[in-house]
């Protein structure tokens, strides 16, 4: 038998860690918390309002449109990019100093910075300097991205196609690198059609990447700020306002900080919200073949 | 049904191979017969698993022609050779259950859905998988899964041969003869030419009917297991095959005998005629273990050997000596009095073998 020792003072040791999180997570969040129950005037001056707040922002016609625009903006980009992704890491070399090019070449988009891309995209698409600006015009349509809401808005997830599908790409790359030699040999004995051994071989061993490719760009599409902000400013009108960018101009812009403080939690909360039931369903999933599979 | 033949088969994975070196697989002419059970043997990196893709054609030999039937089929890809291979690591459909799993091949043939039910359960029946055909086959043990991907290449009827490329690695040993016996099952139930890659002796030797034992890229014995047991054409199957492996020691020819050193080894004038001829100075001469015969008293003719050690196993021991600077390893039955300290060994003629270049040297024995 081993003879346990009882010593609460082992929680001392758990201290340190305890103060990291507090100073990192824990007191921010709960000053924003603090925040989005109070109308703050001055320094000195702050009246408890409740929940009055969060009835307002989910209220808030604009920050509702804004919402919606933001899940439409997300999904788009999603279903772009990962049969994109999936199709171009098929595509590429397998091996050789061709394999090393590509994995360059793909990698570029995700090294810029995010600001940096909006403004690469603000003058790339320019009516008078601008490469797809003035070659669009010159064939004919009339682009504008200031101007037409459907321009501002395509030209908005081309750029975060640009931008984000080699993420996809890698990742799947990677997994596809993963499939061991044996499972090509057996489908060609088999008979298989292209189409059957990416159906049944080559799916079914990415569906591990692809969870966290398609969690890892939900929550990066869904937070999207710099790359509009410096495109499209938001506009035209509201056409591109996507959720961070309502909260910037509310909190910086107008200093309410009590809305924008209950707006922040509800904006974190639905992030929370749609990353656990998309994990849960896909773990359910995977879950059920095995119980299925069990009988 | 197929007959197999390699005519003149080479294979290299360099581009310009100028030494034999170069090769994984050297020159050889080997016929495999419709309906056999072969086995290839050979240690890790001999080039067997190379051999086995060049026939069913995931690789394409550098040289040379694959046959089956009388029709070259260098350049057809593996799904018009109408052969099955079974991996080291079981390859399945995962998220396909086992019923689809065994059906793929024949659904991805457009056979109609009527025609494919009952032969998967029939297939199913065989390789006792019924319990299992609505169970996806990720969840399957890895003997279950080895069987299942045996019966993807079983459930077409055209298949002509069923290659293994090392089957039983990854089994739990328990389970191994029982997956090894079903194997041999089939082999007798469909009359299907079976190639099976191993480095396993014993499992070569209990699966086939003829074994071709490979060393460095080459074929260098194809026989029955009790030939590559008691003549074999190797050095290397010398080594290979048996445990412990056979004893070999270098000799010279004079006029009258064979030397070991300064030591004369008593064999017959036949041999030593035989050794003469062979016109090298690369001489071996190889024994088994089993067929020393040891006495614990000098004798007339005998060689007298100092004992290292003895190691009980058992139904039998096997008794490490050195004759001169050569270790020795002597078969013991139970019953036979154990030496100590210096033993006499004598070599029955019949059970010598002389190797010239390493390879065996024939003698009629009369």
């Amino acid at each position: 038998m081993v003879n346990k020792v009882y010593n609460n003072r082992a929680w001392l040791l758990v201290l340190p860690m305890l103060a990291l999180v507090a100073f990192s997570a824990i007191i921010p969040l709960m000053t924003v918390v603090n925040y989005s129950v109070q109308d703050v005037f001055d320094a000195n001056t702050r009246f408890f309002t409740g929940i009055e707040w969060f009835e307002r922002t989910l209220n808030d016609a604009g920050l509702q449109a804004a919402l919606l625009r933001q899940f439409a903006f997300s999904f788009t980009v999603l279903a772009i990019q990962v049969p994109l992704g999936i199709g171009i890491a098929l595509l590429m070399p397998k091996r050789g100093w061709q394999a090393s090019a590509v994995l360059i070449l793909i990698t570029l988009p995700l090294l810029i910075p995010w600001n940096v891309v909006g403004s690469i995209w603000q003058i790339f698409t320019r009516g008078d300097i601008g490469l797809m600006g003035v070659g669009l015009r010159e064939l004919g349509y009339g682009y504008n991205i200031t101007r037409n809401p459907v321009d501002a808005w395509a030209t908005i997830v081309l750029m975060d196609v640009w931008h984000w599908t080699p993420l996809i790409a890698l990742l799947c790359y990677s997994g596809l690198r993963s499939i061991p030699e044996a499972y090509y040999q057996a489908a060609r004995i088999d008979r298989a059609s292209k189409w059957a051994v990416f159906r049944y071989i080559q799916l079914p061993k990415l569906t591990n990447v692809l969870v966290i490719g398609v969690l890892l760009r939900f929550m990066h599409s869904f937070m999207i700020y710099a790359e509009p902000f410096v495109l499209t400013g938001g506009g035209p009108g509201s056409s591109t306002t996507f959720l961070s960018q309502s909260l910037a101009t509310m909190a910086i812009g107008q200093q309410d900080l009590g809305p924008s403080a209950a707006f922040s939690l509800i904006y974190f909360l639905i992030i929370l919200l749609v990353c656990w039931v998309f994990y849960t369903a896909i773990m359910n999933m995977q879950k059920d073949k095995a119980e299925r599979g069990g009988v | 049904m197929a007959e197999i033949i390699l005519k003149s088969l080479a294979h290299s994975y360099s581009e310009n191979p100028s030494s034999p070196q170069d090769y994984a697989i050297r020159e050889m002419s080997h016929t495999w017969h419709q309906g056999g059970a072969y086995a290839l043997l050979g240690p890790s990196g001999c080039g067997k698993s190379t051999l086995l893709n060049i026939i069913s054609g995931l690789l394409n030999p550098s040289e040379g022609d694959v046959i089956f039937d009388q029709r070259i089929v260098n350049d057809l890809p593996p799904e018009e050779r109408n052969i099955a291979q079974v991996f080291q690591f079981p390859v399945v459909y995962d998220t396909m259950t086992v019923f689809d799993n065994l059906a793929f091949p024949l659904r991805n043939i457009g056979t109609p859905e009527s025609k494919v039910k009952p032969r998967v359960r029939e297939i199913a029946d065989i390789l006792d998988l019924t319990a299992q055909l609505t169970r996806k086959a990720k969840n399957l043990t890895a003997d279950e899964k080895q069987k299942v991907s045996m019966g993807r290449g079983l459930v077409r009827d055209d298949v002509s041969a069923i290659l293994f490329d090392e089957p039983l690695t990854v089994i739990d040993p328990q389970l191994k003869w029982k997956l090894r016996r079903k194997l041999k099952e089939i082999h007798e139930q469909f009359n299907i030419t079976m190639i099976y890659v191993t480095h396993d002796q014993l499992e070569a030797s209990t699966f086939a009917d003829k074994i071709a034992v490979m060393y460095a890229g080459q074929v260098v014995q194809f026989g029955t297991p009790t030939e590559l047991f008691e003549a074999p054409a190797h050095t290397f199957v010398g080594y290979f095959i048996g445990s412990p492996g056979m004893n070999f020691i270098p000799v010279s020819a004079t006029s009258e005998a064979l030397m070991y050193g300064d030591l004369s080894i008593p064999v017959g004038q036949r041999l030593v005629d035989a050794a003469r001829r062979c016109g090298t100075d690369n001489l071996k001469l190889g024994i088994r273990p089993e067929f020393i015969e040891v006495a614990v008293a000098p004798g007339d003719g005998d060689l007298e050997v100092s004992v290292k050690d003895v190691q009980d196993l058992g139904t039998y021991r096997i008794m490490s000596c050195y004759l001169g600077e050569e270790l020795f390893k002597v078969r013991l039955n139970e019953d036979q009095p154990l030496p100590h300290g210096l033993a006499y060994l004598r070599f029955p003629e019949r059970w010598l073998g002389l190797y010239a270049d390493e390879y065996r040297v024939e003698i009629e024995h009369g």
